[in-house]
């Protein structure tokens, strides 16, 4: 216990904590939104495309500046959605064959500058790996606070345009009918989720980034059929596990904060899945059970076929 | 054998290898699997080597494959609960599979080799120089066994089993009804693709797995219909990737995996574009083909309907036309253009007028779409 109040005063604590849980806020709310859509892989995608913007803004500016190297993957990591939205508009080709292809085209297309940066003299590139793949422990105050920048100005936008979004997602069709430019709304909440996949980058890294869009919102779905109460539950859910994830890592000796932070959100949606009253599994079970206890009293027929 | 033709020789294979069951990823949608498993398999490696302490020993090959089997059987256990999507079951199981993974690593294997890097990227290069040595004999790169035995594999399941696959992947319905077990083939299936991601991943890192799998079957997908063509396009397609991905890679001194993945995409990209049907060109001009006619078609009818009514001369009149129909003014005039060449209509006093022949032809468009 001791040890834990050690540690929540401890300032570099402090800034991941603080920064993780500003992650797992922002990724709750806009991950509602992708995980409804059913294009919860997006993260895993985006993520793996920022390779090559990360890797030339870098060979363009020579600065290894967080930001800098955020809007190289902010380009990229655009250029890869727009590319996945075009083939899937002008073909018959399906959402997640276009993501697997264009996410992995764009990643081999990031190791090939990776390797032809190595070979510029004085370059000084190592670190950019790192970047790739995450440490929430290198977070910086600054970096906390772009992310609360950034933050800020993506849930303003979820504000702004909370009535759209929701037509958009839930009815495509009619919102285009009532005249909503749903190509433009598409865009717009395809960049902003960009923009929150992005920023948790350099917390979590490329792979758990995508954990972190769908588990939130997979572990409120499940407690709710409310949009509002579920993108509220799913932030809450996502800056608890940031926090937790943090707590747990700087507890446990040689616990990297990203893989915990994953960890203890999926025991979330574990709980949830089983647990949530109305949709949980025990709850389906209990309810199975009763009705067959039910049948048996009132003298039906146990062996009745099921599928 | 030269280290240049060994690599490319592996490269060959692998891509050819990977590609024979990506089509049916492909086509029961299923791609995202594919990555899903490649970084499963992270952690089925390294459970086998806590197990046997050999990082070359063969269970890790065993391990592997069966993760990739309990990924598959959580993900649709998880989906079969049916309170959450299939894309969604996915990006739950792998990354905590992973993070799971790393976390042992972390923990209880930093000393040894297994860093996630050499998972992850992989590189071709190196191939060459791990040797198959028989009875004191060299007999090439050890990659070029294992990517053989590899493909021998997954041909002879493919060929084997093609009925049923086909089958369940286009009407799992039928094929329970037929009494093939679509669940059966399936798992058959995806243990196929497990281990050839294991395989693949040693010679081509794991992601770029999922561009050698997803990339040409995708690519063949724009251009048939045929499912054995399909197959053979697919291979076909890995094939140049793989060739003209080393000579990129050989030109500009770059990674060879990489430069794969990125022949991958401009040989899609140039399919995407140029496909005959469904490429992107023709898609378009379909679209706008299909919205002129229907713009031709509508005009017809409109002009028809108001043909003699006292409010004609506002429902048919140039300059209100768009207001009427809510259409752009440049579309409006492409249409009467087109319609006053063909001759269907006339302008009189600024209001469009239809000749007999438009007359003619609005009441056979009428027929055909509406009639019997």
């Amino acid at each position: 216990m001791e040890n834990l109040i050690y540690i929540f005063k401890d300032y570099t604590f402090q800034t991941v904590a603080l920064g993780s849980m500003i992650l797992g806020l922002i990724s709750g709310v806009l991950g509602s939104f992708a995980v409804l859509r059913k294009q919860s892989l997006l993260g895993d995608g985006v993520s793996h495309a920022a390779l090559p913007g990360v890797v030339m803004a870098f060979v363009l500016t020579g600065s290894k500046d967080t930001q800098i190297l955020l809007l190289g993957a902010l380009i990229s990591g655009l250029m890869a959605t727009l590319f996945i939205i075009s083939i899937v508009k002008h073909t018959r080709i399906k959402f997640d064959s276009a993501l697997a292809l264009v996410m992995s085209v764009f990643f081999g297309c990031g190791l090939v500058l990776l390797t032809y940066v190595q070979k510029i003299p004085d370059s000084n590139q190592a670190g950019l790996k790192r970047f790739i793949f995450g440490q929430a422990s290198t977070l910086l105050k600054k970096d906390v606070y772009f992310m609360l920048i950034c933050g800020v100005i993506l849930l303003t936008f979820v504000v702004l345009f909370w009535k759209e979004f929701k037509l958009y997602i839930f009815d495509p069709e009619y919102a285009k009918s009532l005249g909503f430019p749903t190509y433009k709304l598409n865009l717009l909440l395809s960049l902003m989720i960009v923009m929150t996949i992005i920023i948790g980058l350099q917390t979590v890294g490329v792979i758990l980034m995508s954990a972190m869009l769908i588990a939130p919102a997979v572990a409120a779905r499940q407690w709710t059929n409310r949009l509002w109460i579920m993108v509220m539950l799913s932030a809450l859910f996502g800056a608890i596990s940031g926090i937790g994830g943090t707590a747990a890592s700087s507890l446990a000796e040689k616990l990297p904060t990203g893989p915990a932070t994953v960890v203890f959100i999926s025991g979330i949606v574990i709980v949830s899945v089983l647990f949530a009253p109305g949709r949980g599994i025990v709850q389906k079970m209990m309810h199975r059970k009763n009705l067959k206890l039910f049948l048996k009293t009132e003298g039906g027929d146990t062996n009745v076929p099921t599928i | 054998m030269s280290p240049q033709f060994e690599i490319q020789l592996i490269a060959v294979i692998v891509a050819i290898a990977c590609s024979l069951p990506g089509v049916f990823l492909v086509l029961r949608k299923m791609s995202m699997m594919s990555d899903s498993i490649t970084h499963t398999i992270l952690l089925g490696i390294v459970l086998a080597f806590f197990l046997t302490h050999d990082l070359s020993s063969p269970f890790l090959i065993t391990g592997a494959t069966l993760m990739g089997l309990i990924t598959v059987w959580l993900t649709e256990t998880l989906n079969r609960t049916r309170l959450l999507s299939e894309d969604a079951s996915i990006g739950i199981v792998f990354p905590l599979l992973f993070s799971i993974a790393i976390i042992l690593i972390t923990r209880y294997a930093g000393s040894v080799h297994l860093d996630t890097d050499s998972v992850l990227l992989g590189e071709l290069a190196f191939a060459p120089f791990n040797r198959m040595v028989i009875f004191g004999h060299d007999i090439g790169a050890k990659a070029i066994y294992s990517a053989t035995v590899l493909l021998i594999i997954n041909l002879a399941f493919i060929i084997i089993f093609f009925k049923e696959l086909k089958v369940v992947t286009f009407d799992p319905m039928l094929a329970a009804v037929l009494g093939f077990s679509p669940s059966l083939i399936h798992y058959g299936l995806m243990m196929v693709v497990s281990l050839t991601t294991v395989g693949a991943f040693e010679a081509v890192g794991s992601v770029l797995v999922v561009a050698f799998m997803i990339g040409p079957p995708v690519t063949a997908y724009l251009l048939t219909d045929d499912l054995k063509r399909m197959l053979f396009l697919s291979g076909l397609i890995g094939a140049v990737n793989g060739i003209s991905g080393y000579y990129l890679a050989a030109i500009f001194d770059v990674s060879i995996s990489g430069s794969m993945a990125v022949m991958t995409g401009l040989v899609f990209l140039i399919v995407f574009i140029t496909a005959p049907r469904r490429g992107l060109v023709s898609s378009l001009r379909r679209r706008n083909r299909q919205k002129l006619d229907f713009g031709k078609k509508t005009l017809l009818f409109h002009l028809y309907n108001h043909e003699g009514n006292e409010n004609e001369i506002e429902e048919a009149g140039i300059h209100t036309l768009p207001i009427h129909f809510h259409w752009e003014q440049a579309l409006i005039d492409k249409i009467i253009k087109i319609l006053l060449k063909e001759g269907n209509i006339t302008i009189e006093n600024e209001v469009l007028k239809l000749t007999e022949q438009g007359r003619l032809k609005s009441r056979s468009d009428y027929e055909s779409l509406f009639s019997e």
